[in-house]
């Protein structure tokens, strides 16, 4: 059994009384795992990440991190947006610097570590851009950038890869995974995609239709050794795509 | 075309542009300006503070506390729609013929403008920056003045501007309408003793000072807040 880092107990979600958004959920997240969310639209993936990182107060249940409950936005958790949520008139690296600027961490040193993380990114050379100068790829990782900085054990990430086109979300796909193997991260993000999810999980959690609760949890276990091309024409991520696409179908209808 | 339409002889109140000229320049240098905008221009300047430093308070601070907004809103779009120049001659029996009156007119006129505009910047800050913030735990302050106060720079600025208009037509209205004195009584003065050249010039000052304030204040903007930087 693996050790697990955060979880959700029984957690539902109401919206304005009466919208029920999310109803029992129960997840375990093994500590220094990808968990995929998946499931189709408005189930309430968006509502399940704002709830574990303490944005959303839950109407019923709580969340944990390491067996003690949260109540609102912890050091351990950091969540990338979907939307970036860049602030248009600051730069790159102002951006990116925004989380220690709050913890109040000095001018220097807060631009020492932005900077380094710009860098692991691969946003080096575009410290003094705004936001509208970038590419929707390069404002995610801005996004990204800014979320590691704060050094925190749980990064939360909201359709990472959605901005962008096929060939930048295989690439940021792949810089991801490099990304992990240097930051020991556990990491829970939200996705449209199968492949996606099969792809770069250990944990697949596939939420049904409002309201949104589990109705499976697929555990990949790819062998992501070796070419990214063969790894996605290996037999057990072909059947495993099919299987969830099968499952969500019957969700849907 | 105020060339042409002055020498058309279309009416005697209407003169051309030429004399217009003329007399602006006299009066520039007569002494009559100087005299009129020294009973004018302390009025206007502690209108001024009061409506800009009084209404971006107002203005943010219902923005930033909701309690407070049931109470000042529906108040300050009653002074925002109201006809106020109507409100003007009753300052008169409050405050007499008194430079307060003329404060308070320019006040009455600008202020709502600058608060109005102040409180709808800061209420369309995003929200999902403000989401951003409170995930990183920014304070209340840091949030302020990170994020609330930036996203409603340009509003705040574009009410600024209006409520320096306001402020403009302030005095004038209550130097024509209760207190002749200052700029208002040149106008009237003149109109009086049908001087309309004179009168026009003095319109016509009138119309540069606020224009070369409003000038300064995007100059200023554009110092203090670089327009690459809220693109
Ligand atoms: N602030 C809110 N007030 C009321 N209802 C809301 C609110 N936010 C979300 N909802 C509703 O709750 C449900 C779940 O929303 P959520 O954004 O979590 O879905 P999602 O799975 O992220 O959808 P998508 O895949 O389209 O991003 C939706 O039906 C949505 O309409
Ligand atoms: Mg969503």
């Amino acid at each position: 059994m693996d050790d697990i880092i955060l979880k959700t107990e029984d957690v539902g979600v109401i919206y304005d009384r009466s919208i029920v958004a999310l109803e029992n959920v129960s997840l375990n997240v093994p500590t220094g795992k990808l968990t995929a969310i998946l499931g189709p639209s408005g189930c309430g993936k968006t509502t399940l990440l704002k709830v574990i990182a303490g944005l959303i107060e839950p109407s019923s249940g709580t969340v944990k991190i390491r067996d003690k409950e949260t109540i609102g936005p912890g050091p351990d958790r950091a969540l990338v947006f979907q939307d970036f949520a860049l602030l248009p008139w600051a730069t790159v690296l102002q951006n990116v610097a925004f989380g220690l600027r709050a913890q109040g961490v000095s001018k220097r040193e807060r631009e020492k570590t932005s900077l380094t993380y710009i860098k692991e990114v691969g946003l080096s050379g575009f410290e003094d851009k705004y936001p509208h100068q970038l590419s929707g790829g390069m404002r995610q990782r801005t996004g990204l950038a800014r979320a590691l900085t704060v050094n925190s054990e749980i990064l939360l990430m909201d359709e990472p890869f959605s901005a962008v086109d096929e060939q930048m979300r295989r690439k940021l796909q792949e810089d991801l995974l490099e990304l992990l193997k240097i930051e020991n991260k556990t990491v829970i993000f939200v996705t449209h995609s199968i492949e996606e999810a099969v792809y770069l999980a250990d944990q697949v959690v596939i939420l049904s239709g409002r309201p949104g609760s589990i109705a499976e949890i697929v555990y990949p276990e790819i062998d992501r050794l070796g070419e990214i091309d063969l790894i996605r024409r290996q037999p057990r991520y072909v059947e495993l795509v099919d299987e969830i696409w099968s499952s969500l179908k019957s969700y849907v209808e | 075309m105020w060339e042409l339409a002055g020498r058309a002889d279309i009416s005697i109140a209407f003169p051309p542009f030429s004399k217009v000229a003329v007399a602006f320049v006299s009066m520039l240098f007569n002494g009559e300006f100087t005299a009129a905008y020294a009973d004018s221009l302390p009025p206007l300047l502690i209108g001024l503070c009061i409506t800009i430093i009084g209404g971006v308070i107002i203005g943010v601070s219902i923005g930033l506390v909701r309690s407070t907004e049931w109470f000042i809103m529906p108040l300050l779009i009653i002074f925002q729609t109201a006809p106020v120049s109507a409100l003007i001659p009753m300052l008169t029996y409050i405050y007499g013929i008194s430079d307060t009156a003329k404060v308070v007119a320019i006040v009455i006129l600008g202020m709502p403008l600058v608060a109005l505009n102040s409180y709808k910047g800061i209420q369309a800050t995003s929200p999902s920056l403000l989401e951003m913030a409170k995930s990183f735990r920014a304070s209340w302050f840091d949030t302020i003045l990170f994020v609330i106060l930036p996203s409603a720079q340009k509003m705040i600025f574009a009410g600024l501007r209006l409520g320096v208009s306001g402020a403009f037509i302030g005095i004038v209205l209550a130097e024509l309408l209760i207190t002749p004195t200052g700029i208002g009584d040149l106008i009237t003065y003149n109109r009086f003793v049908a001087h309309y050249d004179k009168m026009f010039a003095t319109i016509v000052s009138i119309l540069a000072v606020a224009g070369l304030t409003l000038g300064g204040m995007s100059k200023l903007e554009d110092l203090l807040f670089p327009s690459e930087k809220n693109e």
